[in-house]
């Protein structure tokens, strides 16, 4: 019997970003289409976050780990850049996690603009604890690719933001 | 540019499409290397964090360039073959990007030089007519957005704030000057692909280079040497003819992958 789509999408809901371990990797845009030809041979096409997420491989691995672990065996993964991976994929269901988890979600993505943008202001991230707004950023690096560093002057505690790309 | 069914890729367009995503891919490469050194010796921890973060994009960045050059190759290198297993001659970054980091203030002011350069490429370029090379420029572009405003903002910061932090990014600024140039030497391979629609007219990306570079500079109250002499331009990279400083970091690179080949872990 072939596996269907609906079974193999259940599957992937089970597959954490290593990372950001309460998002799946459905939730998080990197799963962008499966399909599955007659003789039951799975192609997964997943994108990367950021061009140098060094998680993109495990992730890889644990997407053929576990559909071999749900009885298909004959997977394939294949890449793809376009269009390119943007937060705003993230859906409303997830980001609730992700401030449950002590990330502050992503702000909508800015498309276009100015090639080079500095001193810029934007609404503060809502602080994920106390859920206050008077917050800044601190750097726009954090300990991934995806976060920045924001600090909360109203709980003084620092937090984490997920990035809008 | 134009659509890839209007202009057919001229004969010659293959290796020529090659060469350029060397030159691509071997700029992120040796860049993101370079910035690596400061993993564990940033000024204050943020930097630290922010500059290994930046290498690290450029690498992704490198590691999708290259992965497409051996592709349009078609000799079966992969991108780990061709960052390897390459000497110091067959590298086509420019010299910009290979000279040794140096103060704090230097690898500022040139990641700011190569990061504006960066934004106004890859933004053409997510309109080649190569899909492929399309897709990574676009995708780029959006990490190279927030790199820029990372080193733009520290040349307001060095350039007008204490006045050591001023001379030491003036300094630097004097120092990179003549390495700038490289950038926009169009040769008959930037002209193959700029007439089969697949690259950017070097001379319009410079145009655009020099306003925003002016902008930032005269805000942080730096000065443009303009007075640097046109003799005193280097270049070279672009065709293998490197500084002393690339084989040393090459070798550091590639010691492991060239003394264990194969290895997997």
């Amino acid at each position: 019997m072939l596996p269907t789509r609906e079974a193999i999408f259940a599957i992937l809901d089970g597959v954490m970003d290593p990372e950001v371990p309460v998002l799946s990797v459905r939730e998080l845009g990197i799963v962008r289409d499966v399909s599955i030809d007659a003789a039951g041979a799975v192609t997964v096409t997943v994108t990367p976050t950021y061009s140098g997420c060094p998680a993109i491989r495990v992730i890889e691995e644990d997407i053929t780990a576990a559909l071999r672990h749900g009885g298909i065996d004959d997977v394939t993964i294949r890449t793809t850049y376009a269009p390119a991976w943007t937060s705003d994929w993230i859906p409303e269901s997830a980001r609730a996690k992700l401030k449950a988890y002590g990330i502050a979600p992503p702000a909508r993505a800015e498309s276009g603009g100015a090639l080079v943008q500095l001193m810029r202001t934007r609404p503060a991230a809502q602080c994920p604890y106390c859920e206050s707004s008077q917050t800044e950023v601190r750097s726009e690096f954090g300990s991934t690719a995806c976060k920045s560093v924001c600090w909360c002057r109203a709980c003084l505690q620092p937090f984490e933001e997920f990035k809008a790309i | 540019m134009t659509a890839p069914s209007v202009v057919p890729a001229p004969r010659e367009a293959p290796n020529a499409l090659f060469e350029y995503l060397l030159r691509l891919g071997d700029d992120r490469l040796v860049l993101g290397h370079r910035l690596s050194e400061w993993c564990g010796h940033g000024p204050i921890l943020e930097e630290d964090i922010a500059l290994s973060n930046v290498a690290l994009d450029l690498l992704g960045q490198a590691t999708m360039l290259l992965r497409l050059a051996g592709e349009v190759e078609g000799a079966g290198r992969d991108e780990d073959a061709l960052a390897y297993f390459r000497d110091v001659v067959d590298y086509r970054n420019c010299l910009l990007v290979e000279l040794p980091k140096g103060d704090f203030a230097f690898t500022i002011a040139r990641q700011f030089l190569f990061d504006v350069h960066s934004v106004v490429l890859l933004d053409a370029l997510s309109r080649s007519a190569t899909a492929q090379l399309a897709a990574i420029a676009a995708k780029s572009l959006k990490e190279v957005k927030y790199h820029v405003r990372h080193s733009g903002e520290w040349m307001l910061k060095l350039g007008d704030g204490t006045e050591e932090s001023h001379r030491r990014v003036q300094t630097a600024l004097n120092d990179l000057w003549r390495f700038t140039p490289e950038l926009f030497a169009a040769d008959d391979i930037d002209r193959t692909l700029l007439a089969a629609g697949i690259a950017p007219d070097l001379a319009e990306i410079g145009v655009q280079w020099d306003m925003l570079v002016r902008d930032v500079a005269t805000r942080a109250t730096l000065t443009v040497p303009d007075t640097i002499a046109r003799a005193a331009t280097a270049r070279g990279g672009r065709t293998g003819a490197h500084t002393e400083h690339l084989g040393l970091l090459l070798a550091e690179m590639q010691i492991v992958a060239r003394s264990h080949p194969g290895a997997v872990w």
